[in-house]
């Protein structure tokens, strides 16, 4: 890629988020479809949902952990699929009815 | 639970769940469907190209009432770098047909109607309600399902898992291996709003009429991937995907991608002044053949995306899931007028109804690409770029001779890529293609 594509792409000011705000939710308040196991120290699988989610729902703290925040998931199940091995986090669909509502799709 | 006993139980309301559904339905066997989403459709996402002659063969007047968005005259696809594409466009007035071919829908809408019908055949649909698990009996067969709804549990001589994707009943239940990272491709979509006459005008349009345009090359970034550009009546879909391993793996951005994909210059005069009112993701069985798991045993059937029935290299997805849900369906209506049990020994017809049909020939027929699209990276990048530029020299009038340009284009490809590699790539994709 060239690096005017690469600045786009990486989003130099660019924010997932922005998108996110577009969409349709109703969230499970306290009620998390996903949750990361407590770890020290991420795998490679684990780190990988930082830039594999499409809704930027992970991250890494300070300390070097991963972290979800859930509330601008779109339910695709990357996450789910990548870290199958290492059994990182556990998922589920949120509770019937919550969620991601999509209007067009 | 649910006190009353059905004859089937089906998981899930997307093309695959409802054409089972509706088709059980409408013989009149009593049939519980079970959707997550608030709505069906809710949940689901797609280009979206309808194509008409599976839903035809279980709604035959569908156009009646449908919400459709164009019918497809015009199909682009385009090779891309950077700066360029290279082109192969079909348009034919012949697509200006009586009954259409192909039309853009918008899925959470055309979900909604099919599941209407699904009712007016009968059929009982109970929304906000995620299954969770499978029953069984003493002796492992399957026998209902067990919900979210305060653990509610609704019993069927036989459950049909049209659960999409993820299936994640199957898959917890033992019925299905876990999908490969290396074998599904995450998309990711954006809705971008236009007044009509300016779609009609940017795309050389009338009426109805609509264009497809489906992207490969620099776009994905060395990725196993595409992109699309699809026309509804007042809005552009437009996404790409990728493979989720290749994004594991590079540290590359869904959003990124699409963020550069809508700024190429090609494509970024065809958004101009668009409004985007969503942004959505999902995931597509890309397996193929090769990862077709179990698909019936004692007391369950899986049809749609659950049992991997999508066709890549086509972006067919959702007339396979209509017609795995409607030959699942009549499976099922045969062995309930004969009497027979839903045993796996007499529910394997459903396989065998599907091997002569399109969905397993094709599918047969393609079972060497995903492996080789996943492999070969320089289908991706190197050869759009060899392609683009070869265009260029052609093209271009600058003095130099024709022959000159033509052993110019040749060498370019020797050296990007060893003569052998060269004809290594021919034979394996003409292989796989066979
Ligand atoms: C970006 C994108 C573009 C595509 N483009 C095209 C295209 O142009 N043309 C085409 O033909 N195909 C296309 N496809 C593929 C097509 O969308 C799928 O093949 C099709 O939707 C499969 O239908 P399905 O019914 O099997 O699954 P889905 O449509 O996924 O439906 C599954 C349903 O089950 C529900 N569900 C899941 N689990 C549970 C549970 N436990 N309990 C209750 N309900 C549950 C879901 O909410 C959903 O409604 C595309 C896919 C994507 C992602
Ligand atoms: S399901 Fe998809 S959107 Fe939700 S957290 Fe996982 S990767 Fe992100």
């Amino acid at each position: 890629m060239t690096d005017a594509m690469d600045a786009n792409a990486t989003g130099t000011g660019f924010k997932v988020e922005e998108k996110l705000f577009q969409n349709r939710y109703l969230v499970d308040v306290g009620r998390p479809h996903i949750t990361i196991k407590p770890h020290d120290v991420p795998s490679k699988a684990l780190l990988a949902l930082t830039h594999a989610c499409p809704a930027g729902c992970y991250s890494k703290n300070d300390s070097g952990q991963v972290e979800a925040t859930i509330d601008g998931c779109l339910e695709c199940g990357t996450c789910r699929v990548i870290t199958a091995k290492t059994g990182d986090i556990e998922w589920n669909y949120p509770r019937g009815g919550f969620g991601v509502l999509f209007k067009f799709g | 639970m649910i006190e009353e006993r059905f004859d089937a139980i089906v998981v899930g309301a997307g093309p695959s769940g409802n054409a089972a559904a509706y088709t059980m339905a409408k013989a009149g066997l009593k049939v519980l469907q079970l959707e997550r989403g608030e709505y069906p459709g809710s949940k689901n996402v797609q280009g979206a190209i309808l194509y008409a002659d599976a839903l035809e063969k279980i709604i035959p007047d569908f156009r009646e009432d449908a919400p459709l968005e164009r019918h497809i005259i015009e199909q682009r696809l385009w090779t891309m770098d950077e700066k360029s594409y290279v082109g192969m466009h079909y348009r034919s007035e012949d697509f200006n047909e009586e009954r259409p071919n192909r039309y853009t829908i918008l899925r959470a809408q055309f979900d909604k109607w099919f599941s209407s019908k699904v009712r007016e055949a009968g059929a009982i649909l109970l929304c906000e309600t995620t299954v969770t698990e499978l029953i069984r009996d003493g002796a492992g067969k399957v026998t209902g399902v067990r919900t979210d709804r305060d653990g509610g549990t609704a019993l069927a001589d036989i459950v049909i898992l049209g659960e999409g994707v993820n299936g994640l009943v199957g898959q917890r239940s033992g019925l299905r291996p876990e999908l490969q990272p290396d074998s599904v491709a995450l998309a990711v979509k954006e809705m971008h709003f236009l007044p009509r006459e300016v779609i009609e005008s940017r795309f050389n349009l009338k009426g109805n009429e609509g264009v497809v345009i489906e992207a490969m090359g620099t776009i994905t970034d060395g990725m196993t991937g595409t992109g699309f550009l699809y026309t509804n009546q007042e809005s552009v879909s437009v996404g790409i995907g990728c493979i989720v391993s290749d994004f594991a793996e590079s540290g590359k951005t869904a959003y990124g991608l699409l963020e550069a994909f809508k700024n190429h210059p090609s494509i970024k005069p065809l958004l101009e002044n668009s409004e985007c009112k969503e942004y959505a993701a999902h995931l597509i069985p890309e397996g193929g053949y090769h990862s077709i798991p179990e698909l019936y045993g004692d007391g369950w059937l899986v049809v749609g995306d659950a049992g991997q029935f999508v066709n890549a290299v086509h972006r067919e997805g959702s007339n396979l899931a209509m017609t795995t849900g409607r030959i699942a369906g009549e499976t099922v209506i045969a062995l309930k007028h004969r009497g027979a049990a839903m045993s796996k020994a007499n529910l394997a017809a459903y396989k065998r109804t599907l091997d002569e049909t399109f969905v397993m020939k094709d599918l047969k027929k393609y079972k060497r690409i995903p492996a080789l699209l996943h492999r070969n990276k320089q289908l991706f990048g190197l050869y759009p770029r060899l392609l683009t530029a070869a265009a260029q020299t052609w093209f271009r009038v600058d003095g130099v001779d024709k022959r000159s340009k033509e052993n110019a284009i040749l060498r370019s490809f020797r050296k990007g890529r060893t003569l052998s590699g060269l004809i290594g790539d021919a034979f394996k994709l003409a292989r796989a293609w066979r």
